[in-house]
């Protein structure tokens, strides 16, 4: 894990914009952030105003139309596709608002996928697997499938996932977007659980009592940065 | 991650949809079935047609007299004789591509013992006559050159005259049966051949020396042979040099100028063998082509279901993706796909071609011969099929855009 303090996320004058039909369509217009590790940052906005798409590019999903960006050292426009998909599973670890497990396929094997991409043998990740699952609270629900999991517990084991395999920064798109309120408190416990225990996280959020949590919220509107400002995170509680 | 960690990922997703798995299946397995049964059709009508053949006698060339014609009415290869002792003498001594020669005369003629009688041909002929003609013996033994110069009174059985004549299963060496009232002593009795491929009973036959047959059934001429000449080539290939090798020593005997036409005539039954075999084996090219097609159509169908499979399941791979899948990863994921069904469907079509090929030769009473190169080859090919048709798909999986994939519905 990166010592707190040092930049992590680097990106300037970030550019992506969209072709619908003939009308170009920015959907960031020169984004320009830093962010150090051990920070817990929200990133909000209306929907349409770029904050996806600024997570997609810093996720290493989607590249930009044009600027820099530059994680943990490396400059990512010049990484080929095997090299991005080796810094998703090594770097990175992604939530996304519809959880995106693989269905059909118990909890424990979809833990285990970036594993598996990442050539640990077999009792090692199942090992690492059962450990992450745990550490989201799921220790008696590995075996079961997606269609039998809440979506709470669906989202956690999606937080499990992204974090097995130990990287250095979280991304997090509308993590409780799909979320009832009572379920959305308990996934952002477990995110200021992780961030205290060190880990970077940066997330996507329209819910302003949801910003609340992160110690720094920056404001996206029509693909720009309006406002960036740090704040006293509000400690969430895990319900009952 | 490690190669090996692609099957068990292959195997799981082609189990989740067992019945389109299998339907998929079905195209390389009626393909591969229909190459081994095919093939082994082909070759089993091959070695029927080889073994018709080598009944009637190994790498054999008949010769046959000249026609006579007389008053516009031509009477047939033979009806003129014009073959000598002498000609046979030099056809076994001069023509280096004969390894047998042998004259041989037929005669329809009733053969008793007692009681009983039967009707059947006999041929006066010399001891080569039975290695050109690949007969055996099964008991006794055949007569000898001092037989042929004794004109003794000898006689070797086919099995169904021993049969007819003795009774079934009774060893006739030793015994005595009448031809016109002239007794021969059995010496031996032939291995049984069966029939031709025309119903002729090979069996239906006996010999006697050609020397004896002479004095006894039927007169010769002093210097003519009154029937044919069969030869026997040193090999399956040498049977046209030893056509040519005769023609020219015959016509060279008989005083023949350049324009004279031949004053006999050579069968070469090797030819028509060799032919025979060439068509069946074209009938087999044939057919293993048309199996071929339907494999390849299977292949097609494969590349069809992996298609629908990468488009059905593109956020699976965009999972897949962001979680840190490379490229080739999902390449090989979904080439054991297409390469798992594909050589499931070669196995289960090995097994299904070699019980529907051991079917039909027993429908048709052909021996059945199992083709393991056959086996390997279709299993191999459709191994093949499935990486050839499975490429494309699987390219296509990974050449997909991660975030592209992750929006799909």
């Amino acid at each position: 894990m990166a010592a707190s303090g040092q930049e992590l996320v680097v990106a300037k004058d970030l550019v992506k914009t969209y072709l619908l039909g003939d009308t170009e369509l920015h959907a960031l217009d020169g984004v320009s952030l830093t962010v150090n590790s051990g920070e817990f940052v929200a990133i909000m906005g209306s929907s349409g105003s770029g904050k996806s798409t600024l997570m997609n590019v810093l996720g290493c999903l989607d590249r930009p139309t044009s600027g820099s960006y530059v994680l943990d050292g490396m400059e990512v426009a010049r990484l080929s596709r095997g090299q991005l998909a080796e810094v998703r599973n090594q770097t990175i670890g992604f939530v996304f608002q519809s959880f995106n497990l693989l269905s059909r396929t118990s909890a424990l094997e979809n833990v285990e996928l970036p594993l598996v991409y990442a050539g640990v043998g077999r009792r090692e990740r199942v090992e690492r697997a059962r450990a992450a699952l745990e550490r989201v609270g799921l220790g008696d629900r590995m075996d079961h499938h997606p269609s039998q999991l809440s979506g709470g517990q669906q989202q956690r084991v999606a937080i499990a996932r992204s974090i097995v395999n130990s990287p250095k920064i979280m991304f997090a798109d509308e993590p409780t977007g799909n979320l009832d309120t009572k379920t959305s408190m308990d996934v952002m416990a477990l995110f200021q659980d992780l961030w205290r225990a060190g880990l970077t996280i940066i997330f996507v959020t329209h819910e302003p009592d949801v910003a609340r949590f992160a110690s720094r919220m920056i404001m996206v509107r029509d693909g720009k940065i309006v406002s960036d400002t740090e704040q006293q995170p509000l400690v969430a509680k895990k319900a009952a | 991650m490690r190669i090996l960690n692609v099957l068990p990922i292959a195997l799981r997703a082609l189990l989740r949809n067992k019945t389109r798995s299998f339907l998929t299946t079905l195209g390389v397995i009626i393909g591969v079935a229909s190459v081994i049964s095919m093939v082994a059709v082909g070759e089993g009508a091959k070695s029927r047609v080889a073994g018709v053949f080598a009944a009637m006698g190994t790498n054999m060339l008949i010769v046959l007299s000249g026609s006579t014609a007389t008053g516009g009415v031509a009477g047939g290869f033979g009806s003129l004789p014009t073959l000598t002792w002498d000609d046979l003498r030099a056809i076994r001594t001069q023509a280096p591509a004969v390894r047998w020669a042998a004259p041989a005369q037929m005669s329809k003629v009733t053969i008793s013992n007692e009681d009983q009688n039967w009707t059947s041909t006999l041929t006066g002929s010399s001891p080569e006559f039975f290695d050109i003609r690949n007969w055996t013996i099964d008991k006794g033994s055949l007569f000898a050159d001092a037989d042929l110069d004794a004109a003794a009174k000898v006689i070797v059985l086919g099995g169904t005259v021993s049969d007819k004549v003795f009774g079934p299963g009774v060893d006739p060496v030793g015994k005595t049966v009448r031809i016109r009232a002239v007794p021969f002593l059995v010496v031996g009795l032939l291995h049984r051949k069966g029939q031709s491929p025309m119903g002729t009973d090979y069996d239906d036959a006996a010999f006697v020396p050609i020397s004896t047959f002479q004095n006894q059934i039927q007169g010769g001429l002093q210097k003519f042979i009154a029937g044919i000449i069969l030869v026997s080539a040193i090999s399956s290939d040498d049977t046209t040099r030893a056509q040519a090798e005769i023609t020219s020593l015959l016509r060279d005997r008989h005083h023949l100028a350049n324009a004279d036409e031949d004053d006999f005539s050579i069968r070469n039954l090797a030819e028509m063998a060799n032919a025979q075999q060439q068509g069946t084996q074209a009938l087999t090219a044939l057919l293993a082509a048309i199996a071929v097609v339907s494999l390849v159509v299977g292949g097609i169908g494969i590349m069809n279901i992996m298609l629908v499979s990468v488009t059905e399941r593109t956020r699976e791979i965009g999972v897949r993706m962001a979680v840190g899948a490379k490229p080739w990863h999902i390449l090989a994921q979904f080439l054991a796909e297409a390469v798992t069904l594909s050589m499931i469907g070669g196995l289960m079509g090995v097994a299904l071609g070699s019980v529907l090929a051991r079917v039909v030769a027993a429908r048709l009473g052909w021996t059945y011969s199992t083709r393991v190169d056959m086996a390997l080859l279709s299993f191999g090919f459709s191994a093949l099929v499935g990486v050839g048709f499975g490429l494309y798909p699987a390219r296509k999986a990974s050449r997909l855009d991660p975030i592209e994939a992750l929006r799909y519905e």
